[in-house]
């Protein structure tokens, strides 16, 4: 009974000596809580897929009555920033130069054509450089194409002249606004982040300055240090982790169809592992200054690239995939935008939230293991 | 002069180079990560998992429907024989795209009238979503344009004929490998950098730094030095993997492309050092890396376009060094342009790393603790 009670005076006192350390050091603050606030809004606002006001070189070499009537269509959507030009050289030369983004050209033929059984050319060119824009610029244009046509069938009082009509539904984000899902995303990348910076260099600057075996010779045992050190940041992160939540839902206005309270345990799950990380890397590292080095390489990037963050996981190679599984912010990207967007799906949350439940316990251990090994 | 900045520049080697872990962390992670990367970095789709929920019996159907299965893009997983299977199966993400046949289709289709096709998109990740609803836009409309002509129906009165330059196939890994290339050659100064001078005040070896005889101008050389050989010789390597191993077409100049990578070396390595030196401990420097680096990675361009950023966010990364290295790498790789059309890139970067480098050296010397 004494034991216990020891146990827990020590281990209040543990924390509180974090605590003292978080505060007397304002950046383990900054990390907490200024760093996911100023990494959200600045990345909430920044970070779009959504192409809009794409500028783009408008030509027509004979104007009529029709090119005015397609270039209107154009002119009209929001997608585009149109600049009319007056020969293809001019034009060629804006795209090489990137300011436009592609071409469209209307020959001077394009109003006799119009009355042939094969339709005319519409000439489109786009820089293909960044390939995604490309395709979005190209999925613009055949939408303003599409609307004209049917606008000019409408007029003619034709029937429309596509057989199969294609009509999509977009699910759990029915105006496609990347936000949506890129939102949810950063939480899990700038918590990854966070967890790791928070820890990373925590037991190598014990082990260094030699703090750490005074800790060993009081009566505190490594689990208590360890445990000690874990609440304290843990507690940190936690701050860290509704700040962005709270941002996300109220800033950005993305909904959060799942329960919050579903999230704020699959959060602490991850916080868990996040934070696991970083006590590895401090431990096996021994000196700070190498588990910085680790902790730049090891944590931003792959969370940046294999979380299915904006990369979609399924149509990496197998091999690749593979790797995705040891990336801890995989897991949460997941669960937070299936939580965020679908609601909750236990099919989804139960694996990943699992597989956090796994990583948080690997990482422990391993801390847990390579600490005590130190002792003898 | 030149003999003390060379004993500097060998201490420094010395210091990131004995510890076998450092020297792993330096020269090992970065071209396993362009590997892995390089991979992993791609908007283009593979095999869209696809469930058909096929009403109609008709033969026009089954032939739209043979298109998909035909297709390399994508790969059925399941056949529905209900509505209510739909939502389960895009719920847990096992499709990301179901296709409903109505029971009339093929009946519209033969008379003549407009046939709707359904198609429901699991919008949790919207580009891939919009990816996705490309693909299957494309396969009918060929299959309209095959319908129209085999019908002699009246065709639309002008059609697109879309070509793309400078990536014709519009592979986006064309697009991100260079792209990659330069976030690594960034994280490598970091690594490089960011903590050293942290690390000497730390252990107060700085203080003695200071008062040797060397200036702080040469300390900043014999800091700079090391950077910025690691860079080029990882840069070099990371080029060779990306045009040997992952076959991107290098257009252009090789010139421009080390004077683009000596300049974004500055600016990496002054940046590096200014946080360096305004910590005072490693854990600051460490935050100081993140906070510069992970801003100057997401906001560079590389896989969300700077001109889809807000105003305000666009003027931001007018400071980011990255932002103007991609330009160059983008513009080499695949536009093959000379000096002439990446001046414009070069000279900010120049910019940055010459003030970062000179505020650097400045508080070696007027921040003490």
């Amino acid at each position: 009974m004494t034991a216990r009670g020891g146990s827990a005076m020590r281990l209040r006192g543990l924390v509180r000596k974090e605590f003292l350390q978080i505060v007397r050091d304002p950046s383990s603050i900054a990390i907490a809580f200024l760093m996911p606030i100023f990494l959200l809004i600045l990345f909430g606002y920044g970070v779009s897929l959504d192409a809009d006001h794409v500028p783009m070189a408008l030509l027509a070499e004979a104007p009529s009555q029709d090119s005015a009537d397609f270039m209107a269509a154009l002119q009209g959507s929001h997608y585009f920033a149109p600049r009319i030009m007056n020969s293809m050289p001019e034009a060629e030369l804006a795209l090489r130069e990137g300011k436009v983004k592609g071409i469209i050209r209307l020959r001077a033929a394009f109003s006799r054509r119009m009355r042939q059984a094969d339709g005319a050319p519409i000439q489109v060119v786009v820089d293909g450089v960044d390939a995604n824009t490309a395709r979005l610029v190209m999925g613009y244009v055949e939408g303003a194409w599409g609307e004209w046509i049917a606008a000019q069938a409408a007029r003619h009082g034709q029937s429309m002249t596509v057989p199969v009509d294609l009509q999509p539904r977009i699910w759990f984000n029915s105006e496609l606004r990347s936000r949506n899902y890129l939102v949810p995303g950063l939480i899990a990348i700038i918590m990854t982040l966070i967890g790791a910076l928070l820890t990373a260099l925590v037991m190598a600057r014990e082990w260094e300055r030699g703090t750490m075996e005074a800790l060993l010779v009081t009566p505190a045992s490594m689990s208590e240090v360890l445990i000690g050190k874990l609440a304290a940041y843990f507690i940190l992160g936690t701050g860290g982790m509704l700040l962005t939540v709270g941002l996300s839902v109220w800033l950005f206005e993305v909904p959060l169809r799942g329960s919050f309270w579903l999230l704020w345990l699959c959060s602490s799950l991850f916080l868990l592992a996040a934070l696991g990380m970083g006590l590895t890397i401090s431990t096996l590292a021994r000196s700070q200054f190498v588990a910085g080095q680790i902790a730049i390489i090891a944590t931003f990037l792959p969370a940046f690239l294999l979380s299915g963050f904006i990369f979609d996981i399924g149509s990496m190679p197998p091999v690749v995939q593979l790797i995705t599984h040891v990336v801890v912010a995989r897991y949460f990207v997941a669960i937070v935008q299936t939580l965020f967007l679908a609601g909750n799906v236990w099919p989804v949350i139960l694996p990943n939230a699992m597989a956090l439940t796994a990583m948080a316990a690997i990482f422990l251990t391993i801390t847990w293991k390579k600490s005590r090994k130190r002792l003898d | 002069m030149w003999r003390r900045i060379l004993a500097l520049v060998h201490k420094e080697f010395l210091a990131l180079l004995k510890d076998p872990k450092s020297r792993m962390v330096l020269i090992v992670p970065p071209l396993i990560q362009l590997l892995v990367f390089g991979y992993a970095a791609t908007f283009d789709l593979k095999q869209v998992p696809y469930a058909v929920y096929n009403e109609d019996g008709g033969v026009a159907a089954r032939d739209l429907l043979a298109r998909f299965s035909g297709a390399a893009s994508f790969k059925q997983v399941a056949d529905l024989h209900s509505e209510s299977e739909i939502a389960p199966l895009v719920d847990v993400r096992r499709v990301l795209v179901v296709i409903h046949i109505g029971p009339r289709f093929s009946a519209d289709l033969l008379s003549g009238r407009p046939a709707p096709l359904q198609v429901i998109a699991d919008g949790r990740n919207s580009n891939s979503a919009m990816i996705a609803l490309n693909y299957v836009r494309s396969i009918v409309d060929r299959y309209n344009d095959e319908w129209i002509a085999a019908h002699g129906l009246q065709g639309p009165p002008a059609r697109l004929e879309m070509r793309s330059w400078f990536n014709p196939n519009l592979e986006s890994r064309w697009f991100f490998i260079p792209g990659i290339i330069g976030m690594l050659t960034l994280v490598v100064t970091m690594l490089v950098t960011a903590l050293t001078v942290a690390r000497e005040r730390e252990q107060g070896t700085f203080d003695q730094l200071l008062v040797t005889p060397l200036r702080p101008g040469e300390i900043l050389i014999g800091k700079t030095v090391p950077g910025f050989a690691i860079g080029i010789v990882q840069a070099t390597l990371i080029l060779l993997v990306a045009t040997l191993w992952f076959r991107v077409p290098f257009l252009g100049s090789l010139p421009a492309f080390y004077a683009g990578l000596a300049l974004f070396l500055l600016s990496g390595v002054g940046a590096g050092l200014l946080i360096s030196a305004l910590s005072a401990t490693q854990q600051q420097g460490l935050l100081g890396a993140f906070l510069f680096m992970v801003p100057a990675v997401i906001l560079s361009g590389f896989a969300t376009p700077i001109a889809n950023m807000p105003e305000v966010v666009q003027v931001v990364t007018l400071i980011d060094p990255l932002r103007y290295f991609l330009v160059v790498l983008r513009k080499l790789f695949l536009e093959g342009a000379g000096f002439g059309l990446v001046v414009d890139q070069l000279w900010p970067m120049a910019v940055i790393g010459a003030t970062s480098l000179v505020l650097a050296g400045w508080l070696f010397r007027h921040r003490m603790y």
